[in-house]
């Protein structure tokens, strides 16, 4: 079904999807099926209420506009800020409050407890704060040697 | 068994006798005729008072003989005698033990019948004729699948003496005792069964050499430990030597105006020194080898405890508590690998110690150390006694140990049942119960070893003061030298420093042996359904499923009898039957979750006890009632059948399941972490998820245990879309309890006490007005007064 799709962004700002027979979806979304452990392998687009429009195997298999239109999409929907550094914790009990260095500047995060470290495939991590928001650890191993000594006394 | 020659003479015994009790025989033969054959036997264990005595019911091709256990009984029990069941009672004095058995006989009619039934653990065997019952003899159920095939010969006489005098009339001597070939095992094979692996003896310290299977792999580590503690051992031993000379030559003769000599102290010293380096620097080698080795002995014992739990049957799991397991994995493995660390190697490195300390002594001067050995024995006889009571009393506080952790795995899973009913005040107090208890018997075993302890310290103080006192008086006599004495009482500060320590490891080891015994029980315990020794595969599973004469029973109540049921390859079965009807049970006989005491299950006509388990497991989707979903993303739960699958097959998988839409609306979509602390699903999600793990593994065989009996209508009918897509194609086996789940069952077959009491499709069933007709109505009006609610 790939290759009969057809994205356009209305003047709302919503992307509105065609498909194969002419029909228009308008307000569509399209959610990506693994975000953290391969976000390339495929996404779906669903409408409002959940239901699955179209299933794309792949983002290249989309023409340039319409990937375009995704991925603009997706960056601005999606939001998970990639730890380069850990400046400094507020105590090696938890909650403990982190100042760190992402991809998106420097912030505060609350751990709110061990377990909210998750290990995904290694070598990343995924650190969820008290708020629900994720922060990716891409190579726990790359990092430098004071955060590394921070993180090891988490896991 | 060799027969004595004089029965053989009286009648022609087939290949049984070899496994008759021979006790029975001496007061048998005498009844046999010589043209008759004894086909089966049945061991009775009661009485009619259900007290335990032995008796025995035997076939013979002519009749049913059968041991009146109680002597004066049957004359007062016999019925009437009728014309269709003769009955004769005689009696015999055995000529080999002063005992006095009677035989009763029963002739085999066409009219008689033998039933036997059950109610809590006590089986009864019941002979009718046409009007009423003739007899009845009574067994403990261990021995019910042996009274199964005494029924199962008597009907097969019958039915061979009625085609007998139907045609020509065939001697009926002459009957070929076959019955026998397909008695196979002893009849007692069941009743063995039942006795618990698990004795009660205290744990013996050679359970901890069963350890070696684990601590072969580094044998050759152990071995240079072990070298690394011989020479660390005996570095620590010099210094005391070197105090001799240094007192005799060089302190004493300047007391006695010579002058020192600094070259002599300065070898000395550096002597002392010298050998304290070498000591430190082997004691570390070999503490650091030995941790190394006995971290890993620990985790190879956990994962191969681990591994071994896995394999064992549904059963071992529902007859254990869980916290009692982890007790035993987690606690005791760790304790075992702390006492093969540090004391194990504590005690060698005390045994060398003492064994080369009392060769120094003696070598310097006999008598004197003959003195200082004479609290050892004392001491031994000491431990010998303390470690009885410490090796009952250690395994007791294990056992207390587990009974805390089970508590704890009890409640913290049920903790919203708990907080329900507003019982943690209860729950609390069942902790503190088994904490005190916890507390009881430790303080018993610490009473005891406590004192032991301090004991040891003041035998060995007393001794130190026996030596200065020896040594003073041979002192006087010019027989040693001071020297000899400050060399001695340096020696035995550290020999009963070590014999204090071995005292002290009494309990350590007592502790590590009772460990050891509790993962030896786990490890030992073999499964009751064992793989199968000579495997046969089935390439290309079909389908077909066909129960023969199948039996179980849990504990003692017979949960399925005589079950005969064949499913076609594709065919829709679905199970109805009131709870407690043997729906479930017949499913994790399917599944080989346990295995049938009677009878067999075939798949393509292949025993499933002769397939590989876990082969034979992968055709088999099967999708419960209480979804489980373990911790980790919804991929990974999907995947769990098939740890290999793409992501294409996952989607694909879930698609069919209908679950492919509410899995992208989590935030994480397939990423989305579920289980323990995970993303909270609701039971129709997670019953959808489940349905795609079973899709995925694209199995031949479906069980659908009450998959969509905990959630409600509207999310029924969505599952049942996903259901739809399951069933196609493959053998499925419905359990519901709304019956109307089972709308695409090809057949409905209806248990009721774990017999097949109906089989057809609905409509059958309906215009028959038998068991199922009465569930469906009662469904019916419940539902209708559902509604006017």
């Amino acid at each position: 079904m790939t290759p009969g799709i057809q994205l356009d962004r209305n003047a709302f700002g919503r992307l509105v999807f065609t498909d194969a027979t002419g029909e228009t979806y308008e307000n569509v979304v399209p959610v990506r099926a693994f975000p953290i452990t391969a976000p390339d392998a495929g996404f779906s687009l669903v409408d409002l209420e959940g239901k699955e429009l179209a299933w794309v195997d792949s983002i290249d298999a989309l023409c340039n506009d319409a990937r375009e239109l995704v991925l603009q999409t997706f960056a601005a929907r999606e939001f998970m800020p990639v730890i380069e550094k850990i400046v400094g914790v507020s105590s090696f009990l938890t909650p403990s409050v982190w100042k760190v260095e992402t991809d998106r500047g420097k912030t505060q995060l609350i751990l709110a407890g061990e377990e909210n470290i998750r290990r995904l495939a290694p070598p990343a991590l995924l650190v969820t704060d008290s708020h629900g928001i994720h922060y990716l650890i891409r190579d726990r191993g790359a990092l430098d040697k004071q955060s590394k000594k921070y993180l090891d006394r988490f896991l | 068994m060799s027969l004595p020659s004089t029965f053989s003479e009286h009648c022609v015994l087939p290949p049984l006798d070899s496994s008759l009790p021979r006790n029975w025989f001496s007061t048998l033969v005498p009844f046999l005729r010589d043209d008759e054959t004894l086909l089966t036997y049945f061991e009775t264990d009661l009485d009619d008072q259900l007290s335990y005595v032995d008796g025995i019911v035997l076939l013979t091709s002519r009749r049913l003989l059968v041991t009146s256990p109680s002597a004066q009984a049957p004359a007062e029990r016999a019925t009437p005698d009728s014309a269709s069941s003769a009955r004769s009672t005689s009696s015999a004095s055995s000529t080999s033990s002063a005992r006095s058995i009677s035989w009763e006989s029963f002739d085999v009619t066409d009219d008689a019948r033998l039933v036997r039934q059950d109610y809590s653990g006590v089986g009864a065997l019941e002979l009718f004729n046409a009007r009423a019952r003739v007899a009845v003899w009574r067994y403990t159920l261990g021995r019910d699948g042996a009274a199964g095939r005494l029924i199962n010969s008597f009907e097969r006489l019958q039915a061979r003496r009625r085609s007998a005098t139907e045609g020509s009339l065939a001697p009926d001597g002459g009957a070929p005792p076959t019955a026998f070939a397909e008695h196979g095992n002893s009849p007692h094979g069941d009743a063995d069964a039942d006795a618990d692996p698990e004795t009660q003896s205290p744990p013996s310290t050679w359970v901890l050499f069963r350890l070696w299977r684990f601590a072969r792999p580094y044998r050759w580590r152990l071995f240079a430990g072990f070298l690394l503690s011989l020479a660390s051992t005996g570095a620590t031993l010099v210094p005391p030597y070197l105090t001799m000379p240094l007192m005799d030559k060089i302190l004493i003769p300047y007391q006695n105006g010579h002058p020192i000599d600094t070259g002599q102290v300065t070898f000395y010293l550096t002597g002392l020194f010298g050998a304290a380096l070498v000591a430190w620097a082997l004691g570390w080698a070999r503490t650091y080898i030995l941790a190394w080795v006995s971290e890993r002995i620990g985790a190879d014992l956990r994962i191969g405890t681990y591994e071994h739990l896995l394999k064992l049957s549904q059963e071992y799991f529902g007859g254990k508590r869980t916290g009692d397991l982890i007790a035993r994995i987690g606690s005791e493995t760790d304790r075992i690998n702390v006492f093969i660390s540090l004391h194990f190697l504590d005690f060698a490195t005390d045994v060398l110690m003492i064994t080369m300390t009392t060769c120094i002594l003696v070598s310097i001067n006999p008598s004197l150390a003959l003195v200082t050995l004479i609290p050892l024995p004392v001491i031994a006889w000491m431990i010998h006694t303390v470690r009885e009571k410490l090796r009952l009393g250690f395994e007791r506080v294990d056992r207390i140990w587990a009974e805390i952790t089970n508590v704890l795995a009890d409640t913290i899973p049920g903790i919203r049942v708990v907080k329900a009913f507003a019982q943690e005040k209860r729950e609390a107090e069942r902790f503190r119960t088994a904490n005190r208890h916890n507390l009881e018997g430790n303080d018993k075993v610490n009473r005891v070893w406590s004192l032991f302890g301090p004991t040891v310290t003041l035998l060995t103080e007393v001794g130190v003061l026996v030596v200065w006192a020896f040594g003073i008086w041979q002192i006087s006599k010019d027989e040693i030298t001071v020297g000899v004495l400050t060399a001695f009482i340096a020696y035995i500060g550290r020999f009963y420093t070590r014999l204090d320590s071995m005292s002290r490891i009494v309990s350590v080891t007592q502790k590590a042996a009772a460990g050891a015994k509790r993962i030896f029980d786990v490890l030992d315990h073999v499964s009751n359904v064992p793989e199968p020794e000579d495997p046969v595969r089935l390439e290309a599973v079909e389908g077909r499923i066909e129960l023969r004469d199948a039996g179980f029973r849990y504990g003692t109540r017979n949960v399925i009898r005589h079950l005969n049921l064949a499913i076609e390859p594709g065919e829709m079965i679905g199970l109805v039957g009131h709870s407690g009807s043997g729906k479930s049970t017949l499913i994790n006989l399917i599944c080989r979750f346990y295995d049938l005491a009677e009878g067999a299950i075939l798949v393509d006509g292949v025993d499933i006890r002769a397939l590989p388990i876990a082969e034979y497991r992968k055709n088999i989707g099967l999708v419960l009632q209480e979804p489980f979903l373990f911790f980790g993303t919804i991929a990974e739960n999907i995947a769990y059948g098939k740890p290999d699958a793409t992501r294409e097959q996952i989607v694909a998988a879930a698609r069919a399941a209908h679950a492919h839409e509410f899995i992208l609306r989590l935030p994480h979509a397939y990423d989305s972490l579920v289980g323990e602390r995970g993303q909270s699903l609701s039971g129709g999600e997670r019953q959808r998820i489940s349905i795609a793990r079973a899709l995925l593994i694209d199995p031949k065989i479906l069980i659908l245990d009450e998959a969509t009996s905990s959630v409600d209508s509207t999310t029924e009918k969505e599952i049942q879309r996903a259901l739809d897509n399951l069933v196609h194609g493959r053998t499925t086996i419905a359990i519901a309890h709304r019956l109307s789940t089972l709308r695409k069952a090809s057949r409905l077959v209806v248990l009721d006490r774990g017999e097949i009491v109906e089989t057809g499709d609905h409509d059958a069933l309906m215009e028959s007005q038998g068991h199922y007709y009465r569930l469906y109505q009662t469904q019916k009006q419940n539902a209708e007064q559902e509604e006017d609610q």
